[in-house]
């Protein structure tokens, strides 16, 4: 089948071209479950090799190629032209400086999760024995959801909060503060807390719900960031996640 | 001109160059991280299943099997002292990645849980032994998080979108490298005491790989051009389950939680092959036995793939043949527990359902055994004498230690970039104590900014995903997982033809600074077509079978005329290289020697070479 590209475009270094505007590029012989990111490299590799996306394992696990396909935050190697039909529109993510094609300045996404504390700390001597620290299935499992993170960035840039106010810590670096928040060998959770307790932490959530559709990892943000909500309220994690059974 | 000045320069910000890092700046070097990627978009955080660590958790294990399961699996072709170190080193290793926070599964016992993996034994090829350490089936996701995370507490210092693309040797000492950087197209000189190349692997030189799109071999072709031979460079690992025709890689823990490989005729073929260890066997053996029983009209459709079937009743009832205990036996809820991003990629990628159909696997290109030469503790040795480039490191896929000799077992490649990724970081930190600044030789990027200038003037008729695609393509075909001299010939025959365009007739679009993926992208060809050239010139040389390398002309393992690393010389020019090939490094046989000096009878040496039987 033949699929059309709309693309939105834009180069800083081509006069004439540093503003956004759409092209169009028509593929031939598309195979319904072609990947999106298979046929912007057939556009990049058969007719313009201007075209900038970034791109890395191409199965939805480095997080690399989040952009903005019909509408909705996806990764380009996650998505098939099944899912999408003959006409696919393009775009970089929003709230984030568009520097080139699909390129975005993942900087301040990165500096927001930086903030976060996005690190295990436990200060106490590792075990006598030289082995691991111990922990429960069950504990374990409370933050699961939230190692699945792999910083695309679709979730900040589908949340219009962030859209509204880019010092918003945002979404993603909320997953990142639960995974240690929740981790029942870490020790920093309260400091954690108080960080996203401040003005730009997760009261700017109004629980709009776009995170939780646009996450590639199927990770349930909305509720991974009312756990965080309820734990600040708490002044504490106890009891906030009852863990389920494990088997 | 930007000069930045450290002690110590990483290249690659996967596991082998985070753990490295890591180590250096806990040692006290002043470390900069220089990376064509965001650290988490690494190829490390697509490993799935485990890392083999002799913890014991869950059944009885030493680190000497997991040496001696690394020795055979390498079909002896594994040095053997560095195998031991890779072992016993595990076990630490592991334990400190949990301390840092890393996620692991949990036994019910609370300690890190572990699973079955091809290859690995206890008690010397005895049974399969669980070793593999895991969390769910995204540890290395798991390994590259927790590793940056620890990087960001650590406060390294990271030029992320930092492609690196020379390296500066003045008077044979590495006096660090040279890179692009990529939203700006500025070059950037890296002056440190000491470089370390972790740039990971080349699977792009082959159509149907599990590897990512990045890797492209730069640290290891920059390396060959500068003049540091490659070593084992015939010997690539073709994984034996990636998703048909797309090649993502389905994690052999599938076969370790109980799947089966099934063809055409409904046999779990691998009894045939592999009587004991059966799906578990080595890769290289499971590869082709997939090949064989495609020859022989048995696989699914006649269209060269077979059904990986991991469906609960598919399981059990094997598990009952081999009088499994009951416990053992899974339900679907196991598998979406175990295995949730393999049932994703199978559910988003071919709309079908792990749990209640097979999935449809062929062999795909994974894993490159060789690479630049390397002792125990991650200094670059340039030749077979063990002679060391000062100032100079690798580690990880694009270095061969050697650990994985002939075939690399799953797990190991985590095991590798952790084990000798920490003991580099260690040994870097104390040379740059020691070491002086190497002066900066007038104008070191002249060279290497003349060649990019070169790619972006061009004005051929050859587009670089032409090329690519054609080089991809004759490397499956000429010199994959069946070899002999005739299409290993034609191979080079036509890899000199692609390079001859390559340097004659390319034509990119993008003449811009910003961004230039188009630059970038063809840059990364020319390292391809260099790491596709060496592989076909070392295995046109190796006249036996090894490991992953089969030469339908030479059946045998000749340990008599063969048990010897290769070393690959890049003499010449870019557009016409003149390789040496040379069968001069030795071995390492310690272990083996050190039972002969016991006086074991043969029949109680375990590291003597003898045939590989699983």
């Amino acid at each position: 089948m033949d699929v059309t590209f709309k693309i939105r475009r834009q180069n800083p270094e081509v006069p004439g071209k540093e503003k956004p505007y759409w092209q169009e590029f028509v593929l031939a012989d598309v195979d319904p479950t072609d990947r999106i990111l298979e046929m912007l490299h057939r556009i990049k590799w058969e007719q313009d090799g201007t075209l900038s996306l970034r791109r890395s394992c191409a199965h939805g696990v480095c997080g690399s190629d989040a952009m903005r396909i019909n509408g909705v935050n996806r990764l380009a190697c996650k998505m098939l032209v099944k899912d999408v039909g003959e006409r696919v529109q393009v775009e970089p993510i929003l709230g984030l400086p568009v520097i080139k094609d699909l390129i975005v300045d993942m900087e301040p996404f990165f500096d927001h999760y930086k903030q976060v504390m996005p690190f295990f700390v436990n200060d106490d001597p590792a075990p006598a024995d030289g082995r691991e620290r111990l922990q429960t299935q069950a504990d374990r499992e409370l933050f699961d959801d939230s190692t699945k993170c792999i910083l695309c960035a679709c979730c900040t840039t589908s949340c219009p909060s962030f859209w509204a106010n880019g010092h918003y810590v945002g979404p993603a670096a909320i997953v990142g503060a639960h995974r240690f928040i929740f981790d029942t060998r870490d020790q920093a959770g309260n400091e954690r807390l108080d960080i996203l307790s401040e003005p730009n932490g997760v009261w700017r959530c109004r629980t709009i719900f776009n995170c939780t559709p646009a996450c590639p990892r199927d990770i349930e943000v909305t509720k991974a960031i009312g756990e965080v909500k309820l734990a600040i309220r708490k002044g504490s994690t106890d009891g906030v996640i009852q863990p389920h059974q494990v088997g | 001109m930007k000069v930045h000045k450290h002690d110590a320069i990483i290249v690659g910000a996967g596991g082998a160059g985070l753990m490295a890092a890591l180590y250096a700046s806990k040692g006290g070097a002043d470390v900069a991280v220089v990376s064509k990627l965001y650290p988490t978009r690494s190829h490390t955080g697509t490993a799935q299943g485990g890392i083999g660590a002799a913890l014991g958790n869950l059944d009885e294990d030493k680190p000497i099997y997991h040496t001696y399961d690394t020795v055979k699996g390498g079909d002896y072709l594994t040095d053997q002292a560095a195998a031991r170190i890779l072992a016993e080193n595990a076990v630490d290793a592991v334990i400190e990645l949990e301390h840092m926070g890393l996620p692991f599964d949990r036994t019910s016992e609370r300690r890190i849980s572990q699973r079955r993996f091809g290859g690995h034994t206890r008690n010397f090829g005895q049974e399969l032994v669980r070793r593999a350490c895991h969390a769910a089936d995204r540890t290395g996701h798991m390994i590259l998080q927790t590793l940056y995370q620890q990087c960001i507490k650590n406060e390294v210092h990271f030029f992320d979108e930092f492609q690196v693309v020379d390296m500066i040797v003045v008077d044979g000492v590495c006096a660090g490298v040279i890179a692009i950087e990529l939203g700006t197209g500025e070059f950037h000189i890296f002056h440190g005491k000491a470089s370390f190349f972790a740039t990971g692997g080349w699977g792009r030189c082959g159509a149907v790989t599990s590897n990512a799109h990045s890797l492209t071999g730069d640290g290891a072709a920059i390396a060959l051009r500068r003049g540091v031979p490659l070593q084992d460079m015939e010997f690539f690992q073709f994984h034996p389950t990636g998703i048909y025709k797309m090649g993502i890689l389905i994690t052999e823990g599938v076969r370790g939680e109980g799947g089966v490989l099934i063809n055409s005729a409904g046999e779990r073929f691998m009894e045939r092959y592999a009587p004991s260890a059966k799906d578990l066997a080595s890769r290289d053996v499971v590869s082709r036995a997939i090949y064989l029983e495609t020859r022989e009209g048995r696989s699914i459709k006649n269209r060269g793939y077979m059904h990986l079937d991991v469906r609960p009743q598919t399981v059990n009832r094997y598990f009952a043949e081999e009088g499994r205990d009951r416990s053992d036996f899974i339900d679907e809820a196991t598998v979406e527990r175990k295995l949730p991003d393999i049932l994703d990629f199978c559910r988003t990628y071919l709309g079908v359902d792990p749990v209640k159909e097979p999935m449809p696997v062929q062999p795909t290109a994974h894993y490159a055994m060789g690479g630049i030469p390397t002792n125990i503790e991650a200094q670059v040795i340039t030749d077979a004498g063990g002679a060391v480039m000062p100032g100079l490191y690798a580690a990880g896929e694009t270095a061969c230690v050697s650990v994985h000799g002939a075939n690399r077992l799953g797990t190991n490649s985590l095991v590798d970039l952790i084990v000798f990724g920490r003991r580099g970081g260690m040994h870097m930190a104390e040379f740059v104590k020691a070491a002086d600044w190497a002066q900066l030789p007038a104008n070191p990027e002249a060279e290497i900014r003349a060649e990019f200038e070169r790619l972006r003037r061009s004005s051929g008729k050859s587009r670089p995903g032409e090329l690519r695609a054609k080089m991809q393509a004759t490397m499956m075909d000429n010199v994959g997982v069946f070899r002999t001299q005739e299409t290993v010939q034609r191979g080079i025959d036509e890899l000199a033809e692609l390079r001859e365009r390559f340097y004659q007739d390319i034509h990119i679009d993008d003449k811009a600074h910003v961004f230039n993926t188009d630059l970038m992208e063809a840059w990364e060809l020319g390292a391809l077509i260099d790491l596709a050239d060496v592989t076909a010139q070392t295995a046109i040389e190796r006249k036996e079978s090894r490991g992953a390398h089969s030469r339908e002309d030479f059946k045998a393992r000749d340990d008599e005329n063969w048990l010897v690393h290769s070393l690959i010389h890049h003499d010449g020019e870019l557009a016409n290289p003149a390789y040496r090939v040379s069968f001069d490094k030795a071995v390492d046989l310690s272990l083996w020697e050190a039972e002969k000096e016991q006086g074991l009878p043969e029949g109680e040496q375990k590291f003597r070479p003898v045939e590989r039987v699983y």
